[in-house]
């Protein structure tokens, strides 16, 4: 079985956010990056894991730049076989999603796997697009992954309870939490990660579909206002007059 | 209930930019391991005075065992700043734990590599490297610790065996060690590296008690009663007093890394605490006398960063002396003892329990302090170096 786990850099988040170029850019300086936890602790694991116990291949790949190959290499230290990193730097979800469908559909994988979304961004439309654009169904947010032959077993969390999800090969998945445990790497891992091939291929050309025009840190913490149990009209007072909230 | 590890590094000063991804990898793969697996479990070990054994295979794993020793004897390779930062991050979170991964990768790996032979590297150091042995460093002896070329232990030539006679004492995992690296003087007077394996009739290893440092680490004596020593088992790349004085290089070298990661982990806690903890309607990190104690906490850990680091470059180029070993290894553990307590001052009377690291720490340190050189040693080994002029005797 062939997998590909799509792999992003995030800032780690203890990570001090700042913005430059009229708070349009992302302030990198001093910034540490690591690979984005849904995709490294549920995604690639997991597919690791049933890599380990069937047989096959785990690919990664990377929509990035030069400065990407950090989080990659650790990606193979976990145990990734090889790694592939399209050349090209975006936020457009779009774009990205494309570059990795172009990939995967020249490369024919049996399931792509992607975190539920990345911790910077947070906007979960990778998984998706790929799999619009691959034509594969897509199981969201799964928490739970088995595959006997070609067919598939998922659980995602519902409202109250789980829902179970049967479903062919190929097809795309996006991992919450749950899927499987982190795995740290090990030296044996990190000296076998230095030799693992990774592939630098160029992008196919996409108009992205989004742009950033800035961003914006939330107002701080406010303080915590005490109101004393017996006094609720007060406290309807404080949520319409000073929260305006009702 | 065993609490989670809030740990973050400082780097004041952008120092992981002088760090290669791989160096990095090496580091922070180290740090989760050891947060996850030695974290929850340090304190209840410091407290019954014993070493976590289960931890050993872990730290083989995170190349915590001869980093530096090359893979075809099973090390991983690594460069002397991998080495450094694996110090520190096994440090960060006890002395005892980065104790024992020195005396196996320092003082134990090193000379077996540097002066043993090609049967001793094959047999020996795979098997250190995994933690499936595990090895001690017999140099100090009872009435000979800083001025070790005075030790009386002793091997005589026997013809077809050496027999080995003499005590040992401060001696690191000695009491559960596969393999002692012992200093003994042959009838020349000159000093011999000598491989003594566990259950040679007449060597025993019993376990020292009732120290109040370094409670996690394992400290006995190493007593030899005329121990039959196959010949194979002697060094026989190097000898006199300038063999072992070559692997307290390289663990001293570790050390003042080590150093940095004591010193972190209490910076790290008093920022913390200082942050949360309310006095006069203020955190206290609102006066001017905690943020000196944590502006000087901070300035001082990212000097000994950068000597460090400096220190690592010279010993990847192969151009690191011993002075300069000893000006790190000093400098480093000075800064850590004071940070400790002054860690410690910001936690108030929280600070003296064992919901803190520091006090812990600064028990650690006076060993630390001690072994390896004691620090007014390293200091007449400065003096020495820029004035030419030896001041030990
Ligand atoms: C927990 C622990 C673990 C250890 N592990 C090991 C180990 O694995 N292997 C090993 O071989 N040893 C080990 N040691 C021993 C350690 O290396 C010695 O304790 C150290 O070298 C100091 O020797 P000493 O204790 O005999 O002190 P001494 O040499 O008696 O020193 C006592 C004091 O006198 C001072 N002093 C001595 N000579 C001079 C001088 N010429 N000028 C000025 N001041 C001087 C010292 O600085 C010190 O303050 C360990 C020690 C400890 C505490």
């Amino acid at each position: 079985m062939k997998f590909l786990v799509c792999i992003s850099k995030v800032p780690d988040t203890t990570s001090k956010i700042g913005f430059t170029d009229n708070n349009s850019k992302f302030n990198e300086a001093g910034v540490q990056f690591i690979v984005n936890p849904y995709d490294e602790w549920y995604a690639l694991v997991r597919a690791l894991e049933l890599k380990e116990a069937n047989g096959g291949s785990v690919t990664i790949i990377t929509v990035g730049e030069q400065s990407d190959e950090p989080v990659m290499r650790k990606a193979l230290a976990i145990g990734a076989d090889e790694a592939v990193r399209i050349n090209a730097k975006s936020d457009d979800s779009f774009f990205i999603a494309k570059q990795i469908a172009e990939y995967a559909k020249n490369n024919s994988f049996d399931v792509v796997l992607c975190g539920k979304e990345t911790i910077n961004f947070n906007s979960a439309q990778v998984p998706a697009t790929i799999a619009e654009l691959l034509d594969m169904p897509l199981v969201s947010l799964a928490t739970k992954l088995d595959i006997n032959g070609n067919t598939a077993t998922l659980e995602r969390d519902v409202q109250g309870g789980s829902e179970v999800v049967e479903v062919q090969t190929p097809f795309v998945l996006s991992a919450a939490k749950g899927m499987a445990e982190q795995r740290i790497p090990n030296m044996k891992g990190i000296m076998m990660a230095r030799s693992k091939p990774l592939n630098v291929v160029e992008p196919v050309s996409v108009e992205a579909h989004t742009e950033i025009l800035s961003y914006e840190l939330p107002s701080g913490k406010t303080e915590c206002k005490y109101v004393e149990a017996d006094k609720m009209d007060e406290l309807i007072e404080l949520l319409h007059n000073e929260a305006k909230v009702i | 209930m065993a609490k989670t590890d809030l740990f973050e590094a400082p780097d004041y000063y952008n120092i992981d930019d002088l760090l290669t991804d791989e160096q990095k990898l090496v580091r922070d793969s180290a740090r989760a391991w050891l947060k996850k697996e030695v974290s929850p479990i340090i304190e209840e070990y410091y407290e019954k005075a014993e070493f976590p054994k289960q931890i050993i295979k872990g730290l083989g794993e995170i190349g915590a065992f001869g980093p530096y020793i090359p893979e075809e004897y099973g090390g991983a390779g690594l460069d002397q700043i991998s080495y450094g930062l694996l110090m520190q991050e096994l440090e960060r979170v006890d002395s005892g734990v980065r104790s024992t991964a020195s005396v196996q990768s320092s003082l134990v790996m090193f000379p077996i590599w540097k002066y043993g032979s090609e049967e001793q590297k094959k047999k020996f150091l795979p098997k250190l490297a995994t933690g499936e042995f595990m090895g001690c460093f017999g140099l100090t002896e009872p009435d000979h610790g800083s001025n070790p070329g005075g030790m009386t232990t002793n091997i005589k030539d026997k013809g077809d065996h050496y027999l080995l006679n003499g005590a040992k004492m401060w001696i690191s995992n000695a009491p559960f060690a596969d393999v002692a690296v012992v200093w003994a003087k042959n009838e020349e007077d000159r000093i011999k590296g000598v491989l003594v394996e566990k259950g040679m009739k007449g060597f025993t290893a019993p376990e020292m008690h009732g120290k109040w440092s370094l409670r996690a680490s394992t400290t006995g004596e190493l007593l030899f009663d005329n121990v039959k020593i196959p010949k194979e088992n002697i060094l026989p790349g190097r000898d006199g007093l300038g063999a072992p004085l070559s692997c307290l290089d390289s663990a001293r070298y570790g050390i003042s890394w080590g150093a940095i990661g004591a010193a972190m982990d209490c910076y790290d806690s008093a920022l913390r605490y200082s942050k949360q903890r309310m006095q006069f309607d203020k955190p206290i990190a609102a006066f001017q006398l905690t943020q000196k104690k944590l502006a000087e906490m901070i300035t001082e850990i990212t000097k000994a960063q950068l000597l460090a680091w400096r220190l690592g470059s010279l010993k990847n180029e192969g151009r690191a002396t011993t002075a300069q070993v000893s000006m790190a290894k000093r400098n480093n553990i000075e800064i850590a003892m004071n940070i400790a307590r002054e860690a410690r001052q910001i936690h108030g009377a929280m600070g003296i329990t064992n919901e803190y690291p520091m006090m812990r720490h600064m028990m650690n340190l006076e060993s630390v302090v001690t072994y390896e050189g004691t620090h007014d040693i390293h200091l007449l080994i400065t003096g020495m170096d820029i004035t030419d002029i030896p001041a030990f005797s």
